[in-house]
């Protein structure tokens, strides 16, 4: 073990290295590894951007759905109510197209009635005069009257 | 093996133990060590430099992705400990890290491998890891030094850097014991810096040059001690770059 001028070629030496690691091997490979982090670090935000991006379209497909849905069911019950309301309607007109037809039909009944009774009335007058023509013409003997109706040809 | 150096156990292992020289006295150099440590950091930094212009930022593929892996670690690692921000300290991480780490792998190559290919073309010494070297690893833990007194300048300002020396931690009254602790604190961490992986790694070296004495039994005791080894080998350049950091970020801070 002896030190000598060896330790002044080794001190060159390792300075040489130092200034080539300095100069041409850290700053590039530094700048390499330094872009591909940035490069890994801008992939990663895009895709976390991505998924994002998916996430907000798939509740606003979400949301639009169920306005869709809501929307929907609000024309169903309109729907529904407007048939109800228009089987009520139905059924009113219908019940006062019965009630109209029954009341006509009622006051022709009526009418037919009132003119077949005043026909028989008329009738009747008829039947009691022939009724009465027919007694009459049986109980008027034209012989015992005869005298009767000889009396009053004298008075005339 | 050297020619004309008899094949004594501790022949060999003082052969193993013996750099390649040239020059005397203080101006001796470490051939084997500059050479393999600069080979191998060329190699390594120059490959990084070729895959890091070529790098995309689209699909990491191959080298990139795992140097990604690793210097994203180191760099985690620097983010953790220190809070601030010079460009120096996570290329300082990596090159610590990487180049110890590489240096401290020399290690699993069979110990008689490369020596005995050297001395085959010519070469009769030859100290394949560097970090068993002291001269590197104070040269590494100096120009750590260096570096951490000049953050304490460029991020305190000479004046709260002197503030700081003077009044930490028993305030202005105890100066001269401040100023001491500080000197015994700052001159510790170099050399229990460079002391730590030097002694770790010549102690692993040391096993395996202990265990290729052994003739046969190498066969199963090689293989456990490089695998326990591949551990120490990761662990020391991870405590090297990570006790960096944290000088760092303690010359980053103030008290």
């Amino acid at each position: 073990m002896s030190i000598n001028a060896t330790l002044i070629g080794q001190m060159i030496w390792f300075a040489l290295f130092i200034w080539i690691t300095m100069k041409y091997v850290w700053p590039p490979l530094q700048k390499a590894m330094a872009d591909r982090q940035q490069l890994i670090a801008d992939g990663l935000a895009a895709g976390e951007r991505g998924k994002l991006d998916l996430e907000l379209a798939s509740k606003r497909s979400a949301d639009t759905i169920r306005e869709a849905k809501e929307k929907a069911a609000g024309i169903f019950a309109e729907a529904d109510k407007r048939a109800a309301q228009m089987i009520e309607e139905a059924k009113a007109d219908a019940r006062a197209e019965a009630e109209k037809v029954y009341n006509a039909k009622l006051a022709e009944l009526e009418q037919d009635a009132e003119r077949a009774r005043s026909a028989l009335r008329e009738r009747v007058a008829e039947l009691a005069v022939a009724g009465a023509e027919k007694i009459l013409r049986r109980e008027v003997n034209a012989a015992a009257h005869a005298d009767m109706l000889a009396g009053l040809k004298q008075e005339l | 093996m050297a020619s004309g150096e008899t094949l004594t156990t501790s022949g060999y292992i003082t052969h193993h133990l013996t750099n390649l020289k040239v020059g005397s006295g203080f101006w001796t150099f470490h051939l084997d060590t500059l050479i393999v440590s600069g080979a191998l950091g060329l190699l390594v930094f120059g490959s990084l430099a070729v895959i890091a212009s070529r790098a995309t930022s689209g699909v990491p593929k191959g080298w990139q992705n795992f140097f990604e892996m690793v210097l994203g670690f180191v760099n985690q690692q620097v983010k953790d400990t220190y809070h601030g921000n010079h460009p120096l300290i996570t290329p300082l991480a990596i090159t610590i890290f990487i180049w110890v780490f590489v240096m401290n792998a020399m290690d699993l190559i069979p110990v008689d491998f490369l020596p005995v290919t050297a001395s085959a073309a010519g070469v009769h010494y030859l100290k394949v890891v560097p970090t068993t070297d002291p001269n590197l690893t104070f040269a590494m833990s100096i120009t750590v030094f260096l570096i951490m007194i000049y953050m304490n300048f460029a991020v305190k300002g000479v004046s709260g850097y002197m503030h700081e020396i003077f009044t930490a931690p028993f305030g202005a009254k105890l100066a001269p014991v401040n100023v001491l602790f500080r000197i015994v604190e700052d001159i510790a961490k170099p050399i229990s810096l460079s002391l730590r992986l030097f002694g770790n790694m010549y102690a692993g070296e040391m096993v395996f040059i202990l265990i290729a004495l052994l003739g046969i039994w190498q066969l199963p005791l090689a293989l456990p001690w490089a695998l326990f080894h591949i551990l120490i080998i990761t662990l020391q350049a991870f405590v090297f770059m990570m006790l960096t950091i944290v000088y760092m970020s303690m010359a980053s801070e103030s008290h």
